[in-house]
């Protein structure tokens, strides 16, 4: 019964691994073709270009899988699973509907979690430097600094909600909730989302691998299923660090009819910040390397650091 | 400048505004494009209209027009006139691979022998396809749309303003006359009486 339990639990999050960020990546192309007055995959699939991912993946299957002469083999081909698996740990561990509605339980969640998508950003770096192309490692080292500057903010962003619960398990966190904690641990949010998005090397943060200036940055030597599998990881990110988000700063499954439909609320918690991601990516174009690291160590960590005191202080007054 | 960050919320605004608005896309070989009258597509010969003049070919820019024909002597009605001769067309053709959609000889044609028809999907893999003989010009007939209305508020056709110019005329003269004559009757009555 405890096996089948596990296996169920294992299965579920797999499923979702899968399919979740093939959905954000199919609202990216709907979401961003109509924000630019375009309609975007039409074809793939009859209704919509629904299938569109579906016949990217075939044809990125398809295609050869080149390992450049000067490369570091064993490396090279090892990035993509080191940058894609992280994120499937991490999707185990985050709580979708109470009572144990969680791949697994982990008690200090909030540790496992950020230490772990840390892991994500080695891929690109291994994959930078295993390349042996100029582009490929200029990208990769624009990332680990990235990765410097907005791995603190993020961290300090979730301590507070850690504070404010009283634990750092992500269930527990998400039990101790309640609705005024939108407005007061706003700034954190704001912090930790921004951040993410930054370590995800999202839009406007995509500096690493600014198409226009390094080709593709760690990736630029990367072709057919491994550079699947990177964009694959892009998108899973998207999908943890909103369900992140969500179960840190907007109360996970709350809502109306919590009991039976707690997963729900936190699958459409997390697509709507999806969203966002989608929508700041459309909107914003690409900062500079300078201003990147100054919106770092001077907006983002000011602020997270402001949050931090503002938690103490109204966690002080309350009890 | 205002609030700060004022500026990135009018981008999300912008975006967002998109995306609630129809988009421009068209989808075009699954939706026909909704082409304005006078569209020129290609270009359509009524043969039957065609005297030979030669205008056409000689006035086109890029010598696209190529016209072949021959004289036909037609027998004399009355055994003391002369034998009259007329041009008849052997060939007519447009090179749409030279053709610039200038369409002058549309223009320049005096016995509206050539007419503009938007179909435009008329593509081929090979470049000498791209002559349209008279046959197929002549097919390309039935894709003539009827000339389009005037414009409500226009100025009448000179033909119809001059038509009618002589209407009102005559009808004032024959106003004026029965005028002239029911006053004729009237006087002719007081003088009876």
């Amino acid at each position: 019964m405890n096996l089948l339990d596990t296996l169920l639990r294992c299965v579920g999050t797999l499923v979702a691994f899968l399919v979740l960020p093939l959905v954000v990546g199919q609202t990216e192309h709907k979401v961003m073709a109509h924000m630019q007055g375009r309609l975007g995959p039409m074809y793939a699939g009859g209704f919509h270009g629904w299938a569109q991912l579906v016949a990217d993946g075939v044809k990125f299957v398809q295609k050869e899988n080149v390992v450049p002469a000067g490369a570091d083999r064993r490396v090279f081909q090892l990035a993509p699973a080191v940058a894609l698996l992280p994120y499937l740990l991490v999707l185990l561990v985050i709580p979708v509907g109470p009572d144990g509605m969680v791949g697994q339980v982990v008690d200090a969640g909030i540790f496992f979690v950020l230490a772990v998508m840390g892991i994500g950003v080695l891929g690109s770096l291994m994959a930078g430097w295993a390349s042996a192309n100029k582009f490929s490692l200029l990208g990769a080292l624009r990332t680990a600094a990235q990765l410097m500057s907005y791995e603190l903010p993020m961290l300090l962003a979730a301590a507070s909600v850690a504070m404010a619960a009283g634990t750092v398990s992500l269930p527990g966190i998400v039990d101790a909730f309640h609705w005024w904690w939108v407005p007061w641990q706003l700034i954190g949010a704001f912090v930790f989302f921004t951040a993410g998005l930054a370590e995800l090397q999202r839009p406007p943060f995509d500096m690493p691998v600014a198409d226009s200036e390094i080709i593709f940055g760690a990736f630029t030597e990367y072709t057919g299923l491994r550079f699947a599998l990177f964009l694959l990881s892009e998108y899973a990110g998207i999908v943890v660090l909103c369900g992140l988000t969500t179960v840190l700063f907007l109360g996970g499954w709350h809502g109306p009819f919590e009991d039976d439909l707690g997963w729900l609320w936190t699958l459409v918690k997390t697509f709507a910040l999806a969203f966002v991601v989608l929508w700041l990516r459309v909107t914003y174009p690409r900062l500079r390397e300078d201003q990147l690291m100054r919106f770092a160590w001077t907006v983002l960590i000011p602020l997270a650091l402001a949050q931090l005191a503002l938690t103490g202080i109204i966690k002080v007054a309350i009890s | 400048m205002g609030i700060p960050g004022s500026g990135l919320a009018k981008g999300l605004a912008v975006t967002m505004r998109t995306m609630m608005r129809k988009t421009v896309t068209a989808q075009y070989p699954d939706v026909q494009p909704d082409l304005p009258p006078r569209t020129r597509g290609v270009i359509a010969l009524l043969e039957e209209n065609c005297t030979v003049c030669m205008l056409c070919a000689r006035e086109c820019p890029d010598w696209c027009i190529y016209i072949d024909s021959h004289k036909e002597t037609l027998p004399a009605a009355d055994p003391n006139a002369r034998a009259r001769t007329r041009n008849v067309l052997d060939r007519f053709a447009i090179d749409f691979s030279l053709c610039m959609y200038c369409g002058i000889c549309v223009e320049v044609c005096p016995f509206d022998a050539l007419f503009w028809s938007p179909e435009f999907e008329y593509a081929e893999t090979d470049i000498r396809e791209l002559t349209h003989e008279r046959e197929r010009l002549r097919e390309w007939m039935w894709t003539v749309p009827p000339p389009p209305a005037h414009d409500p508020a226009a100025e009448e056709p000179k033909e119809i303003a001059m038509a009618r110019k002589a209407a009102d005329k005559l009808a004032a003269a024959a106003a004026a006359a029965a005028a002239a004559a029911a006053e004729a009757a009237t006087a002719e009555e007081g003088g009876e009486s």
